[in-house]
């Protein structure tokens, strides 16, 4: 962890025509430096690459469909641990043309199958509708007077005679949901011409246009006529019916059914070659998918990176722009050299740094225990180029205060565990990648979960708090005994009076402070919230004081390192000033009061509260004072920090337009020598405000302020002014903010404590035979409890709040946070279509 | 038969031993998935510590876990030492620990679908 971001520099980068794809290659793989966009006017259809990009789509549509196919037969990908390199371009032409003949092989494969299975599900519904035909025929004893006839060919259904007139048959299958609106149809239009007899088939089908299972009904219609016969067929028709031609008696019914039974079957074995064949494919397919995907991915990246850069007609090079940071100048060149090498370039690439006016982005180096405390000092704001950083410091101050707001032990010791589960085995967790956001979530914080953990675990013994209840680790310091033997309490006093108390003054009773944390006593004490209340509210006070000048002092680095000395006096002096003569002498009452009074005067210890106002209001002469002169300092300090508001709204206004009028005054014979001191010495950028006056350009150290050509007095002094209202309301207001350290603590301990009252408390008071059981239910029902609201609710709420005193009251004096972040071409980092689609 | 009929007969052996193991598994009590066996694994750790702690402490007759403990007035007249009230700690006390050892049980009952899952998950992989 730094304490400022990084040195960046402007390069630019001489490609070889030959070798920049090698190089940027190379430049992927190490992910060091990040590319400017030489080319923003050119739309994205008239860049130099765009055929290789469109190829490069062309080949993720094709392994997109592979994959989906592969996923659907369940076959797994095997993902190889070191991703492998873009191809060269030679190679590229072999990839495509291996994906373009899989595609055609996979896709007439698929045709053919269709085929077999629709040609499959005919034979079936034949089969189907000739057994439950049979038993219509035979279960209606009528037919069996009648004679068979030949078939008649002109309507192509058999015919029996009866009385004269012809009998046709008309049989098939028909969705189920259809049959009622068919048989309608079929007596409105017919008139009772037809019979119409159907029966459910047991199997379900699965209709192949559609792709849903659905039922069907055999049905069998007996009609007379030919004009009869005609409008059955149309109504058949209409009603996407599967008509199969009826036999005309049992012998012809077994003939056709054995054929269909023998065809059936080899269409089965063929189906189950297809599908071996099939999977034999894909599996083929399957081993080399993954390194196919990474592989287009990164040439897509490539191709890319280099529409981003110019092309310098007259050299045949590319020329690329791109932010680097000043410690990788080595390890870039190196990787040019390994590209130009890798690319058989007989000239080689090379790195040009050049001067930029531009701020260039910022770069934090993190390891994975610090990218989480980065991450969330970021989700506020990147901070500015060379700004000094929070994040090194939230990594102890965040988790300490949100262990003020969560303390106990018990729920810390569950917490920490949690977080070490996580992190032992984050080389596994890391492999498996689940979909899950929120899991993600928690397990990317899991060194913050952990460093949370471990730190209420600290606060837990401090507050003396483990399950809401206290452990006597040392042995309390009160006596109660002490109180008999000085014949304070007797026997009567205890049957007589509800409740008592313990008088400290009393020989025997306080031996001295518990040596760890809050004495055990205080659980069984009545007025425990009176105590911790008004302990905790002033521990937050000054706490509060402590992190807020530790920001005042952090901006000192910054106006330091920005070339703005004025600004230390001007703005850090006053700033610092204020704060500490009010609330600083706030907590120095605090800490004073806790120190001089005991318990022998504590009946005459004055309210802090009030003589905090009264050094307000100038009131309060009868008062007993604190301490000998105590109205002589509060007078004192309150005059220096109304001093320091108007130095703080017009010091810098005044300072900087005295300035930019040239430093007249004090300055004036000296004007010359300023000069020429400001042309010799190069490194000297910022403050000299005259109107010739030029930076060579480095870009080291940028002004804060850019050296203005004219000056807008109103401007800056209502900015200015809008600081000072900020900084000198905030004071008070963020203050009064780190009283949540309390509230939540406070609320944190009652939620716990209730817990235990209304659950656990249940089972245990159980003496009852079986109620020994009823504790195990019991137990599982706080612990469910506990987790759910005291670790995730509070936790989450304490995560919150802790989260605001930093990113509010801690960074707003001295953090601005408006950058830009330093986002290098790495491959390692560039999303995947595929496994966002879950494919992979 | 063919080459492709043998295979296929392979293959449909090769199922059916699968189901028999599977069928096996339920029948030697694979009940909950892994996730829930993950929690009871878990949740058995916590209780057994928790439980027994607190049943430590109750014998020891600590005075912080009074109000758990099912006092009744008359117990209250015992003075010095207050057997009663002691017994009545004890009692609570055994009451933890018997409730330790049954999450003890649970603990090992969870372990078991445990190695059931994970068996479950060797098959079909």
């Amino acid at each position: 962890m730094v304490f400022r971001s990084e040195e960046m520099c402007l390069a630019q980068l001489f490609l070889q025509s030959g070798s920049e794809y090698d190089c940027i290659s190379e430049l992927g793989e190490l992910g060091l430096v990040e590319f400017r966009d030489l080319n923003p006017s050119v739309s994205s259809f008239q860049r130099r690459f765009v055929s290789e990009i469109k190829r490069c789509e062309e080949m993720e549509r094709i392994l997109g469909y592979l994959l989906r196919e592969i996923q659907k037969t369940h076959i797994a990908v095997p993902e190889e641990d070191e991703s492998p390199l873009a191809p060269p371009p030679r190679q590229v032409l072999e990839i495509m043309e291996q994906l373009q003949r899989l595609e055609m092989e996979l896709s007439e494969v698929a045709r053919n199958k269709e085929k077999l299975q629709r040609n499959l599900l005919e034979l079936t519904e034949y089969t189907h509708m000739l057994k439950i035909t049979r038993t219509f025929i035979h279960s209606r004893s009528r037919y069996e007077e009648f004679p068979t006839m030949e078939t008649d060919s002109v309507s192509g259904c058999t015919g029996m005679q009866r009385l004269g007139a012809k009998l046709g048959f008309v049989s098939g299958l028909i969705q189920r949901v259809k049959v009622e609106a068919f048989e309608r149809m079929l007596w409105r239009v017919c008139k009772g011409y037809t019979i119409l007899s159907y029966a459910e088939v047991d199997e379900n089908l699965t209709d192949l246009d559609t792709g849903e299972i659905s039922k069907s009904v055999v049905f069998l219609i007996s009609f007379w006529g030919d004009q009869i016969g005609q409008k059955v067929q149309k109504i058949c028709d209409c009603y996407h019916c599967h008509l199969y031609p009826h036999p005309e008696n049992d012998e012809e019914r077994a003939d056709v059914l054995d054929s269909l039974r023998t065809r059936i079957q080899d269409l089965n074995n063929v189906l189950h070659r297809t599908e071996e064949y099939l999977r034999q494919v894909l599996q083929k397919a399957s081993e080399s998918a993954f390194s196919w995907v990474v592989q287009v991915k990164k040439m897509k990246a490539i191709y890319h990176i280099l529409n981003l850069c110019s092309f310098d007609v007259t050299n045949k090079c590319l020329i690329a722009e791109v932010w680097c940071p000043v410690s990788d100048l080595a390890n870039l060149r190196g990787a040019l050299e390994e590209g130009a090498r890798k690319g058989d370039a007989t000239v080689p690439s090379f790195v040009n740094r050049i001067p930029s006016s531009d701020t260039p982005p910022t770069l934090l180096r993190t390891n994975k225990f610090t990218s989480g405390f980065q991450s969330i000092v970021e989700a506020y704001g990147v901070g500015d180029y060379r700004e000094v950083s929070p994040a090194p410091y939230t990594i102890i101050t965040f988790p300490f205060l949100f262990a003020v707001m969560f303390g106990d032990l018990g729920h810390g010791i569950v917490m920490s565990f949690f977080a070490l589960w996580m992190v032992l085995t984050e080389k596994q967790q890391k492999k498996k990648r689940s979909s899950n956001e929120i899991w993600e979530t928690f397990f990317s914080g899991r060194y913050i979960i952990l460093m949370m953990g471990i730190f209420s675990i600290y606060t837990g013994l401090i507050y003396n708090d483990c399950f809401s209840k206290s452990l006597n680790i040392f042995g309390s310091a009160w006596s109660v005994k002490a109180m008999f033997t000085n014949q304070q309490w007797t026997n009567k006093t205890l049957q007589t009076n509800s409740l008592l108390t313990l008088d400290p003054n009393v020989t025997g009773v306080f031996t001295g402070p518990y040596p760890f944390g809050i004495d055990p006593i205080w659980n069984l004490a009545v007025n425990r919230l009176s105590f911790l209340n008004s302990y905790k509210m002033k521990m937050s006070v000054v706490i509060g004081v402590i992190h807020m000048s530790f920001g005042v002092v952090l901006s000192i680095f910054n106006h330091l390192h920005f070339q703005q000395k004025f600004n230390v006096y001007l703005l850090f002096l006053p700033e610092l000033l204020f704060l500490l003569c009010l609330f600083g002498y706030l907590v120095f009452m605090i800490v004073y009061k806790w120190l001089a009074f005991g318990a022998r005067d504590s009946s005459q210890a004055p309210s802090i509260l009030i003589h905090f106002i009264n050094m307000f209001v100038m009131q309060g002469k009868d008062l007993a004072p604190l301490y000998p002169g105590q109205t002589g300092l509060q007078i004192f300090l309150i005059v220096i920090a109304m001093l320091s508001v108007p130095v703080m709204l017009l010091g810098k206004p005044l300072y900087l337009y005295w300035l930019y009028r040239g430093g007249k005054g004090l300055r004036r014979r000296r004007g010359y020598e300023r000069v020429r001191r400001v042309s010799e010495d190069d490194t000297s950028a910022a403050a000299s405000y005259e109107d010739d006056d030029e930076d060579e350009g480095l870009d080291e150290m940028p002004g804060r302020e850019a050296l203005p050509k004219e000056f807008d007095f109103g401007d800056v002094l209502l900015y200015q002014s809008i600081h000072t209202i900020e900084f000198c309301l905030g004071c008070i207001s963020n203050t009064a903010s780190y009283l949540r350290l309390w509230a939540l603590s406070l609320a944190h301990a009652q939620l716990s404590e209730v817990l235990w009252g209304m659950v656990m408390r249940l089972g245990l008071r159980m003496t009852t035979r079986v109620g020994v059981v009823f504790l195990v239910p019991v137990f599982g029902l706080f612990a469910v409890l506990t987790v759910s609201i005291l670790l995730v609710m509070e936790g989450l709420s304490a995560f919150l709040h802790a989260l605001r005193l930093h990113w509010v009251e801690f960074q707003n004096k001295f953090y601005h946070g408006t950058g830009l972040k330093f986002l290098p071409f790495d491959f390692s980092l560039l999303p995947s279509v595929f496994e966002q689609d879950g494919l992979l | 038969m063919t080459n492709t009929d043998r295979s296929l007969t392979q293959f449909d052996q090769q199922q059916d031993s699968f189901l028999l193991e599977y069928i096996s598994l339920i029948m030697r009590g694979l009940i909950c998935g892994p996730k829930v066996a993950a929690c009871g694994m878990v949740l058995s750790a916590w209780g057994v510590i928790m439980l027994a702690m607190v049943g430590i402490f109750f014998s020891t007759h600590s005075a912080v876990l009074f109000e758990d403990v099912p006092v009744t007035k008359d117990d209250l007249k015992d003075t010095d030492p207050p057997h009663r009230i002691y017994a009545l700690y004890n009692k609570v006390g055994y009451n933890c620990f018997i409730a330790a050892g049954i999450y003890v049980l649970f603990g090992l009952f969870s372990c078991c679908q445990m190695k059931l899952n994970k068996r479950k998950e060797y098959l079909v992989h």
